[in-house]
């Protein structure tokens, strides 16, 4: 198990190499850069004093290197103006528009994006499996056909606009605003039991809009895949051997059922941290989302560069996670790499 | 063979044999009723269309959808107004409620005009009904002049406002633009994005599907890694910061194109990996082994042998893709990175639905949720009915 361990571990580093390339090629697409560009305007304007000012600061960041050098001086593989000092070594990098290091002006979001994904994916299971094996021992039922058309409507609307329209009807009916990730009066308060429970009320709007195609999604794949085991026939030997339905369902359709719901999680988690950027931003939620959009306008680019890495290693090891609970779950899985090998 | 016919025995031996004089057809027991070979002539699109065809709900998202579609070529004639044509005197008026009844007397289809007014306490329109005031809808007319597709000056609509009257059969927006209009309008770019993206999307995923898949070795390996890597990013984000990208400066039209090719890029993966996985299994097909000895080069055999092999499972799986890109647009465009005015989207018109304050006093605002929905809801029906009709074990 441990090998298995280390062996997932450590390939996810070449596609975290692969990933970074990727966003930094895509953060530099846009033409110029945020301080070429402030150049630009002062020059406009004629102030002569800002723009030495402005130039230094391109020395200070290397923009005015080339592409290769200015990646691998962002990565931290390569001695920059001040050394060896980049995402490597814990440098995340300077957001110009806040004139602050990324740290501090992502540092409260990033537990803030950990724990509504983390919250999501537990809504997604805890839902998804109980009514999947309803739908699936029911077949046919009115509860099976009421489900399946509740999914159906999960999966066409589109999370921002689901979460407009709970806005919208949060207001009209409630007269609530839903916004944001706590009640405003804890936003500068240091953490609390009140301000923990003000932001597990408030979560549960973003989980059910974030979490709810996603569900759709999974009560569908795990109803498929224990109505195909159902209909196997060892489940029909059991019960002619009078095994109760129960015990019967739990011992072993079940369990066969359980490894591609865990599987799929995998492949779920990437549009979950998908749908938890931009409604956040429609909810108005403290997390990286907002942060990004910001950022991608004003071309703030190592800000925006740091939250798409920081969301892409997010799903990677949400993703990792799902891996490893697949192999606890089943020895194939780890035993079969060993006797592949 | 009613009748048989009594021979005498040719040996002389005295012993009489019955023989049927009809001659014996060996093909018999194998023959088939016209209906039959109907069916096993039919070509695989015919079975195809076939299975599809009793796939009710499919049938019926694909009948909603072609009306819906209908929308991109006439864009001009069906809606009553011009998308950007602003109306001063009407800002966020409500929708107004088609009648036909006037005071217990038919009168056909009209609207009543109403009264605009600005409440000062609460700082937002009022609009209340004038019920003296009977506005017929004209069908079939002569309203505001457009420019069919950018090209002839014309001004022939299905639908106008009666003379002097108004039509705003969704509400107008903060201009005074007509919602129902711009719904119109925005089917041509907002569905069409999907189709375009996913033609993409198609391309690079049978490219590089087809090489992984015919090739494999090194080229597979590479392939499979980067669609990997893909798979594991979520799209959202990378569509934000490759929309960014596009710069502010160019034209409405080539702002759509590089959207729908970003929206196309990040699409292949999945197609790619279904074309690999079908090129492995076929090209180990007898009919492929035969191609490739008698000389055909690979493109050939790909194009010509593979290629046809699992087309309809592609487009199936294609049409399954659409709905995904039409969101994306329409999340760039609520987000103030994908299309702008004057283009005019579902998601343009979304975005003025952005501020939750605004949408609560002008519900109607919201409008452009309700096409979205029906459509995507739509595209995965059909998709789910051209896969199953698709698949030839089913």
């Amino acid at each position: 198990m441990l090998s298995y361990v280390i062996r997932r571990t450590l390939g996810m580093v070449p596609t975290l190499l692969v990933i970074s390339l990727l966003v930094f090629l895509i953060i530099e697409l846009p033409p110029g850069d945020y301080l070429s560009n402030q150049i630009a305007q002062l020059k406009a304007q004629g102030e002569a004093a800002s723009i030495a000012k402005v130039e230094f600061l391109r020395k200070e960041f290397a923009l005015d290197r080339p592409f290769w050098e200015r990646y691998l001086i962002w990565l931290g593989a390569w001695p920059g103006p001040n050394g060896f000092s980049g995402l490597i070594q814990g440098n995340w990098g300077w957001s110009f528009e806040f004139e602050k290091p990324v740290a501090d002006v992502v540092g409260t979001t990033l537990p803030l994006t950990i724990l509504l994904n983390f919250a999501t994916i537990l809504f997604v299971y805890v839902v998804s499996f109980p009514i999947g094996i309803y739908s699936a021992t029911r077949q046919y039922s009115w509860g099976d056909y009421g489900f399946t058309f509740l999914g159906y409507i999960g999966l066409a609307t589109p999370n921002f606009l689901l979460g407009l329209i709970m806005l919208y009807l949060a207001n009209i009916w409630f007269g609530l605003s839903i916004g944001g990730l706590m009640d405003p009066q804890y936003v500068d308060e240091p953490w609390s039991l009140a301000k923990v429970g003000s932001v597990l009320a408030h979560l549960i709007v973003p989980t059910i809009v974030i979490g709810t195609s996603g569900t759709a999604g999974m009560i569908r794949r795990l109803r498929a895949n224990l109505l195909d085991e159902l209909h196997k026939q060892y489940v029909t030997t059991a019960r002619a051997k009078g095994l109760n339905e129960n015990r019967l369902l739990v011992k072993y359709p079940l369990r066969m059922a359980l490894n591609p719901f865990i599987a799929d999680i995998g492949n779920l988690i990437p549009s979950l941290v998908s749908g938890s950027v931009i409604v956040s931003v429609v909810l108005n939620l403290p997390t990286v989302g907002p942060v990004l959009l910001n950022a991608l306008k004003s071309q703030d680019q190592f800000l925006s560069g740091f939250i798409l890495l920081f969301v892409a290693v997010l799903t990677l090891v949400g993703m990792l996670i799902s891996d490893l609970l697949l192999a606890v779950l089943d020895p194939r899985i780890r035993l079969g790499a060993r006797a592949g090998q | 063979m009613t009748e048989r016919e009594i021979t005498p025995g040719q040996a002389g031996d005295g012993i009489e044999r019955y023989v049927d004089p009809t001659p014996f057809d060996p093909m018999q027991a194998e023959a088939l009723t016209e209906a039959q070979l109907r069916y096993y002539q039919a070509s695989q699109w015919q079975i195809m269309w076939r299975k599809f065809r009793r796939h009710r709900l499919a049938v019926w998202a694909g009948i909603i959808l072609f009306f819906f579609y209908l929308n991109v070529p006439f864009a001009e004639i069906i809606a009553p107004y011009s998308p950007n044509q602003r109306d001063s005197a009407h800002l966020f008026a409500p929708p107004q409620a088609v009648h036909l009844f006037h005071e217990g007397r038919f009168v056909g289809p009209f609207v009543y005009g109403f009264e605009a007014k600005f409440d000062l306490e609460f700082s937002n329109w009022v609009y209340t009904p004038d019920h003296s005031k009977v506005q017929p809808i004209r069908f079939l007319c002569f309203g505001a002049p457009y420019k069919f597709w950018g090209l002839v000056e014309w001004n022939f609509h299905v639908i106008c406002p009666a003379e002097g009257g108004t039509l705003f059969l969704a509400g107008t927006d903060r201009l005074g633009r007509d919602m129902y209009s711009g719904l119109v309008y925005g089917a041509r770019l907002s569905l069409t994005v999907g189709l375009i993206g996913v033609a993409i999307g198609m391309v690079l995923g049978m490219l590089f599907g087809g090489l992984a898949g015919y090739f494999g070795g090194l080229v597979d390996t590479i392939v499979q890694r980067a669609i990997e890597i893909l798979r594991s990013l979520p799209e959202l984000p990378l569509w934000m910061a490759l929309s960014a990208a596009v710069p502010v400066t160019w034209s409405p039209l080539a702002v759509y194109f590089a959207i729908t090719i970003i929206l196309g890029l990040l699409d292949w993966p999945a197609l790619a990996r279904a074309v690999r996985s079908k090129l492995l299994a076929l090209r180990e097909e007898e009919y492929a082994k035969a191609a490739e000895m008698m000389g055909a080069g690979p493109s050939r055999i790909i194009g010509r042998h593979l290629l046809p092999g699992f087309m309809s499972h592609l487009i199936a799986s294609a049409t399954l893709s659409i709905p995904s890109m039409i969101l994306g647009e329409t999340a760039l465009s609520f987000l103030d990175l994908g299309l702008r005015r004057p283009a005019v989207s579902w998601g343009v018109l979304l975005n003025e639905a952005q501020d939750i304050t605004v949408v609560i006093v002008y519900p109607w605002l919201m409008m452009p949720v309700i096409p979205v929905i029906i459509v995507v809801l739509a595209f995965n029906f059909l998709g789910d009915g051209l896969r199953d009709a698709a698949d030839p074990y089913r």
